[in-house]
């Protein structure tokens, strides 16, 4: 179908209004309050896709999920959110279908970026992918009963569907919740299970979607000796998986023939409990996905809130100190988290622990700042919706009241100033003059566990994974929020796509960071005195969300971190959002993990996993 | 040259491993010394080397945002009329806002009336639970529950104490104005007076009929000089200055407060008691 302009860079409308005349039957636009985009019969869903991808030039999967319409619809839903790899907006599509025998046609043959998101929305929302080459659960185990995310399903220790729970207060008699019987009245088995006679089956299934069994195979190398090929486990406890991890690995002598990621270990199905609290609750929770930058957690949420609270007609926008300090904050972030990647990732290669620790040091200056600022290291929960906990105080100081203790005193400004202006670069340089010219870093690294453009494309890899490999991608600049449009700095990109390609990336991206913050001084310096919050005061606790749905996305120093929120509105009066989803880098950018080690040998592996950076408590959720 | 980044690499650990050095001897061996101009210029920007905190023998002061498991700020002992009393008046918005529903809170009822009195009966927090968000604090709209900087409450045995009771988590007001005192000043400008929402404002109904002629402070446009009124000597309005011992900003005798003191004390035994039986 020619039409004038190329397809592929038409706008959102222009791609939507093709796609309805393309199937007038089975594309209609989702005109349900507060919604956008599409909903695609899913008799047809595999078409359209192709469509999207082919003929419009959405390439890039960003995020699938489903969410479950109990008692506003019955349905269950799976909702798509496609990008152009070249910038800008979204195509949300979404494909509809009955809780009882959820089905949809799975999308891996199109986006194989869909793989793990449909393997997650099979193991928490019992949605059936016909299609899908490895169907199974992901992340909770083979054998479990039941699809936790269900809006019907209910935990241990269930309490009551939202918070805040009414026995806290005005009567609030404390209990332990372990204290309860947990196979009360929380849990239910089906008739026909006998609890004795129960068997762990997660194993074998592993096994078997690896394409054989625990036996050991005699087979011949290319150079025709006899060689084992062998099943090996690395992890879950291991040093180098940093966490509880595990990969299953069957090589044939020291070289890697498949891979496959297993995980879930650290599983707390963070989205229900997402789901149970309101809205202000769920931000010192998003503190412990990637807890190595909770900053940059707390900005894709509140930017997820603040779109839905923007629909109604009590919202400021946050001011303009309030956005440089949120910038601020989040590339100190991102400073902390490619010091922490590059240096971590050096320790699985074997340079143990010297250049981390000279990291550290810098690492530690910054997180003194968070804490001054926000009171704590890590666990930062300093965003809110319109606004920040509070300013920057004058000074960075610490009063001794405990035995012992050391104090410090500096002025806030001059520290932030010195350390962008001096100690960071000249970390920076340090760590090229140790690292980029290393002989030893340089074989270990060239030319391992690459990754082509088009893979990383279609695989849904995000951040240094995805610019390793040469696609000039970063949602600062394809997609701004923010005050990102009018700062200077360029997306850093190496086409090699192997593990140096993706330690240049980081180094770049360090510098770039630099930058960024060195624009920032002044207009810190400018905004002096301006208010964080746009009315003066400090937004309200239970803020009235509208009806509606929200993606909010930042480049997080992983890659892109997604919200999708779904909010019932404040007709119901309730204040939780109804659907909390993370589109968590960590855990897409292990996706192809299992393409990129084949053919490379068992040393190397730990080596190609540290260079794309994953922290547990944001693959797992 | 094949081995140039590497012999490059190894000048740099080489420069890391004297410059810890070098500091020592300039900053003249003083590794031990308490005072900010040694520690705290060691561990700010200025310096090159290390410097290794021992521990628990040394700790690292904590700044004043730091957030550790919430405290309850009950008034002063010395206070003349609302000694011991609780900050809190079981507003329960503390419980509310707590993400991981870790506060429990008994509101108290006047044993006569059956109506809710303003200060809670029972205040339980598990510190298993809290997350050391600093919610609690941020939203209660009486300042009576603040972020605690003692982070060493391990034990032994957590059924028996990882849940704090009322009394465990009550501490002074003067507690948090020497922990906080920058805070601490932010919130008394904020909240108008240094004293709790309740009492100045039985300060100023007091006072306002007794002297007619003054003005009833216009409730938020300038809430301080009319503090300033009812408080005849205020704090000085320094950041830095916790209220020293003896200094007391108020100007009643001695034996007034002792015996307005001794009064509340003996209320509250009474409601106790009759609360028991
Ligand atoms: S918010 Fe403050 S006043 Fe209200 S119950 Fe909690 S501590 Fe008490
Ligand atoms: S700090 Fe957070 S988790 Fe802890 S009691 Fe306060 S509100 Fe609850």
């Amino acid at each position: 179908m020619p039409t004038a302009a190329p397809l592929t860079s038409t706008t959102i409308d222009g791609a939507i209004d093709h796609l309805q005349t393309t199937y007038p039957k089975a594309v209609s636009v989702d005109d349900r309050e507060g919604y956008g985009g599409i909903i695609v019969d899913s008799a047809q869903l595999l078409d359209v896709a192709r469509v999207i991808r082919d003929e419009l030039g959405f390439d890039y999967l960003s995020s699938a999920t489903a969410v479950d319409y109990l008692g506003a619809g019955d349905h269950m839903e799976m909702v798509y959110h496609a990008y152009r790899s070249s910038g800008g907006g979204a195509l949300v599509f979404k494909a509809q279908t009955e809780r009882d025998h959820a089905e949809i046609p799975s999308l891996v043959s199109v986006w194989r970026g869909a793989d793990f998101q449909e393997r997650e929305a099979w193991d928490l929302y019992g949605i059936h992918f016909p299609g899908h080459p490895n169907l199974k659960r992901i992340l909770m185990w083979e054998g479990f009963h039941g699809h936790p995310m269900r809006k019907d399903w209910r935990e241990a220790y269930y309490e009551e569907e939202q918070k805040p729970f009414d026995s806290r207060w005005p009567g609030g008699h404390v209990h332990r919740a372990e204290e309860k019987n947990v196979f009360g009245k929380n849990v239910s088995y089906p008739r026909e299970i006998d609890l004795s006679r129960l068997m762990d089956t997660s194993e074998s299934a592993v096994y078997q979607s690896l394409g054989l069994g625990v036996d050991v195979e005699r087979v011949m190398d290319k150079d025709g000796f006899e060689t084992n090929e062998l099943v090996v486990n690395m992890g879950p406890h291991h040093p180098s998986t940093h966490g509880v991890f595990r990969m299953v690995l069957t090589v044939d002598g020291e070289t890697v023939t498949s891979l496959e990621p297993v995980m879930g270990y650290l599983h707390r199905n963070h989205e229900k409990i997402g789901e149970r609290n309101t809205y202000l609750h769920n931000i010192p929770f998003t503190d412990r996905l990637d807890y190595i930058s909770s900053m940059g957690n707390n900005h894709g949420y509140v930017l997820a809130v603040e779109q839905l609270l923007s629909l109604g007609r009590r919202y400021n926008e946050p001011t303009y100190r309030c956005e440089v300090l949120r910038v601020l904050m989040v590339e100190l972030s991102r400073i902390v988290n490619h010091l922490w990647a590059i240096g971590f990732w050096l320790n699985d290669i074997g340079a143990f622990f010297t250049p981390v620790l000279y990291f550290i040091q810098e690492r530690e200056r910054i997180l003194d700042f968070f804490e001054a600022v926000a009171g704590s290291r890590m666990m930062c929960n300093y965003m809110r919706f319109g606004g920040l906990f509070g300013d920057l105080p004058e000074r960075i100081k610490s009063v001794s009241n405990l035995t012992n203790d050391r104090a410090r005193d500096y002025n806030t400004i001059q520290f932030l100033t010195e350390m962008v202006s001096e100690r960071i670069p000249r970390t920076i340089d340090e760590l090229e003059q140790l690292l980029t010219q290393n002989e030893i870093l340089i074989e270990r690294s060239v030319g391992v566990g690459v990754l082509s453009a088009e893979d990383a494309i279609n695989y849904s890899a995000a951040g240094p994974l995805l610019r390793g490999s040469g696609v000039p991608y970063d949602i600062r600049r394809a997609d701004p929020y923010s005050i990102y449009d009018e700062l200077d700095f360029d997306v850093a990109v190496e086409d090699a796509g192997d593990m140096y390609a993706r330690y240049r990336v980081r180094v770049k991206e360090l510098r770039e960071s630099v930058r960024i913050l060195r624009q920032l001084l002044p207009r810190l310096e400018a905004t002096e005195g301006q208010s964080i919050w746009a009315d003066g005061k400090p937004g309200a606790y239970a803020p009235r969300v509208p009806l509606g749905e929200a993606y909010g996305r930042v480049e997080n120093g992983k890659g892109e971190l997604g919200y999708y929120i779904v909010s019932a509105g404040g007709k119901s009066g309730t204040s939780n959002p109804w659907r909390y989803h993370v589109r968590a880098p960590s855990f897409i950018n292990l996706t192809p993990m299992g393409i990129m080690s084949q053919g490379y040998k068992v040393a190397d592996i730990v080596g190609i996993l540290g260079s794309i950076d994953i922290v547990l408590g944001e693959t797992d959720r | 040259m094949y081995g140039t980044g590497l012999a490059k690499g190894l000048m740099l650990t080489l420069r890391h491993f004297v410059d810890s050095y070098i500091d020592d001897i300039r900053y003249g061996f003083r590794k031990y010394s308490h005072s900010v101009d040694n520690f705290g210029i060691r561990q700010g920007t200025q310096t090159k080397g290390v410097i290794t905190v021992q521990y628990p023998d040394e700790k690292v002061a904590v700044p004043e945002r730091f957030r550790f498991v919430p405290f309850l700020i009950v008034e002063d002992e010395d206070h003349p009329t609302r000694a011991g009393k609780d900050w809190c008046t079981s507003c329960g918005i503390c419980a509310k806002v707590c993400p991981p529903q870790c506060i429990w809170i008994v509101r108290g009822n006047d044993p006569d009336t059956g109506r809710p009195v303003p200060e809670p009966e029972a205040f339980f927090i598990d510190i298993d639970i809290c997350m050391n968000c600093g919610y609690c604090a941020e939203y209660c709209p009486f300042d009576a529950i603040k972020m605690d900087h003692d982070y060493e409450l391990a034990s032994y045995d957590r059924t028996t104490h990882h849940i704090h009771d009322k009394e465990r988590l009550s501490k002074p007001n003067s507690y948090w104005r020497s922990i906080a005192p920058t805070r601490a000043y932010e919130e008394m400008l904020a909240r108008g007076t240094w004293e709790h929402k309740d009492a100045a404002k039985e300060a100023r109904r007091g006072q306002s009929s007794s002297r007619r002629s003054a003005p009833r402070p216009a409730a938020k446009a300038a809430p301080a000089p009319a503090v300033k009124e009812a408080q005849p000597t205020p704090e000085p309005a320094v950041s830095a200055a916790p209220v020293a011992e003896g200094s007391t900003p108020w100007s009643e005798d001695d034996a007034k407060r002792e015996e307005r003191r001794r009064k509340a004390l003996e209320r509250k035994a009474r409601r106790a008691a009759k609360r028991g039986g």
